[in-house]
């Protein structure tokens, strides 16, 4: 008898034709789940050639200078971004000023100095903040923040600091405005920044730690020297993901800011974003521009939102590899 | 003969005329040091004389204490939540746990370098001017003249001098660690210490940071913790064989790998155990 390699015997037919089945449904599944995965890039795909089709009358009729007019008139159909994509853009500038540095020193509380049985109970409190609904936000808004912006904060900007002079707080406050948009938003996304630090700076190695002890450094010089710098793009991916949130939050903004298609240099004055603005007159569009209009302001929005998650994504892919 | 109450890593009789290092800042002794993590025990009343410019080696098994007693040194290990130690240890006759010590303040005189090198993710120059820039009250021209020196010092300065701007993570892991040992030199210390900082280096890695330590040891005392008892009988003067948190025996180097007085010291110099 011949001892060594021999071919491979034929298997038994059971075998094979279990092993075939097994092969077919192999397939099956691979196809059904490869298709499953392509459904989501190609929805984007179509919300994205939706919104452009539906936006392309107007913007073919007012081109670049749609971007930077101020004009909204449907009655006589002059249509204008300017006012609303300022909107979104200062009130979220002013929602990351006031919720940034925040929302670091709740990470910065909670990974190290936070005693570990208080640690998660605070975690989720202020993830919490997440989950509450918008239009509740929008209802604290009119009836806890807007009172207290106009009889406390607003008093005290202007008489005791004296910014009544600054354009950013000049003018009348009446109620609803940029500012209290911004400070809306700023809880907002307080959670999502202080979260996404949080994981950061608890994922700083030890030996960063022990590094900046080792040199005499105390427990505030380790976390401002070493802990804080290491995780800084982590930090600033976290930012970014709470700005994408802030340009496109709609339902408390609308509730607080007035809605005003002006630019005004005051935080104290009313204004729009492109959001509430579609939220607001979508269901009146006049006309065929009108609904042009407002898909083209969703257009624009849709762009903005893209190229702020993109950069999130390219600093956080940053981290990774320098880690 | 007259034994000291504490076993001194100064020899009694031989080889005594650099040895001692006496008259120079940097002796370390440990009086009846105890040390537990929580409810386990670490070390177990250590009686230990370290030298001043010398290199002292401690040796032993996993979990010994070695390292343990190492970080107790520059008081690394109370960081950790529910630690306590019993007994003193002195830097030249003061108490490193006493009351009127500044942990910040001795951990600039106490340096140390740790297995994994940790270099922060800054420029070459940054790292080594991390120490010096946090003590405060350099000028720039200082600075400079302080990274350039202590990455002289740790035999690196050739090799990034034309660098100092680019990340330290570029460099390679015998050089990370060396800009650690630079790292650590920039503030000036006293004493060295250092946790296995060859073990995860390449042989010619590793003998460059051996011979850094021979020159090292004319300005500073160097404690080091090693796995590896040929590079103990390499570099160190002195060796302190530990086992089980005790302290089993300390002699001159030689001494230890010749003619051990222990019969637990000669298992395990001899690889019989451990």
């Amino acid at each position: 008898m011949i001892v060594g390699p021999r071919p491979l015997e034929e298997p038994s037919s059971g075998l094979a034709a279990r092993l075939a089945s097994a092969g077919v449904g192999d397939r099956v599944y691979r196809v059904a789940i490869t298709l499953f995965a392509a459904c989501v890039p190609l929805l984007l795909l179509l919300i994205a050639a939706e919104i452009a089709r539906a936006a392309w009358p107007a913007l073919r009729t007012f081109g670049f200078g749609f971007l930077t007019s101020s004009a909204w008139d449907p009655v006589n159909g002059a249509f204008g971004a300017a006012p609303a994509l300022y909107g979104t853009i200062v009130s979220s500038i002013v929602a990351l000023v006031i919720a940034t540095p925040l929302a670091i020193g709740v990470a910065i509380y909670l990974s190290e100095f936070a005693p570990g049985w208080l640690r998660q109970p605070v975690s989720f409190l202020v993830d919490l903040l997440a989950a509450i609904p918008s239009v509740v936000y929008g209802l604290w808004g009119i009836f806890v923040l807007i009172p207290l912006l106009r009889t406390h904060v607003v008093p005290f900007l202007k008489d005791t600091l004296h910014l009544g002079a600054t354009p950013l707080f000049s003018g009348p406050n009446y109620g609803p405005s940029m500012l209290a948009a911004g400070v809306i938003l700023a809880i907002m996304i307080l959670p999502y920044i202080s979260a996404v630090a949080r994981e950061v700076l608890l994922a700083v190695p030890r030996s960063q730690r022990e590094a900046a002890l080792a040199l005499g450094a105390t427990r505030w010089e380790t976390i401002w020297g070493a802990v804080l710098p290491y995780a800084r793009s982590g930090i600033i991916g976290g930012v970014i993901l709470g700005l994408g949130r802030a340009l496109g939050e709609t339902m408390a903004v609308t509730m607080v800011i007035g809605n005003t298609h002006e630019i005004s240099s005051s935080l104290l004055s009313p204004g729009y974003t492109m959001a509430s603005l579609i939220a607001n007159q979508f269901s009146e569009a006049t006309g065929d521009l009108h609904l042009s209009a407002l898909m083209a302001i969703g257009f624009v929005l849709f762009v903005l939102t893209l190229v702020v998650n993109a950069l999130a994504r390219w600093l956080v892919w940053r981290v990774a590899r320098s880690a | 003969m007259t034994a000291p109450s504490i076993p001194r890593a100064t020899p009694r009789t031989r080889d005594t005329p650099r040895a001692a290092g006496e008259g120079h800042p940097g002796t370390i002794v440990a009086e009846h040091f105890s040390f537990w993590y929580g409810k386990k025990q670490a070390l177990d009343a250590i009686d230990l004389a370290i030298p001043a410019r010398n290199v002292t080696a401690l040796i032993g098994p996993s979990g010994c204490g070695k390292s343990t007693f190492l970080r107790s040194i520059n008081r690394m290990n109370e960081l950790l939540p529910g630690t306590r130690h019993e007994g003193a240890i002195t830097l030249d006759g003061e108490g490193i746990y006493s009351k009127t010590i500044d942990a910040t303040a001795l951990r600039q005189r106490i340096g140390m370098v740790f297995q994994r090198w940790n270099p922060f993710p800054k420029s070459i120059y940054e790292n080594v001017a991390w120490g010096p820039r946090i003590n405060g009250g350099r000028s720039r021209g200082e600075l400079d003249a302080l990274v350039e020196s202590s990455l002289r010092r740790a035999a690196l300065w050739d090799e990034v001098k034309d660098r100092l701007r680019q990340s330290a993570l570029g460099l390679s892991g015998g050089q990370q660690q060396r800009l650690c040992i630079a790292r650590a030199l920039a503030n000036e210390p006293e004493v060295l210490l250092l946790d296995e900082p060859a073990s995860a280096l390449d042989p010619i890695a590793t003998q460059k940071i051996e011979e850094l330590l021979y020159e090292l040891k004319r300005e500073l005392t160097v404690v080091i913790v090693t796995h590896n008892l040929q590079q103990a009988a390499r570099v160190s003067d002195y060796t302190a064989f530990f086992y089980m948190g005790k302290l089993v025996e300390v002699d001159a180097t030689d001494r230890i790998f010749t003619s051990p007085r222990e019969e637990r010291t000669d298992a395990y110099i001899t690889g019989r155990f451990g």
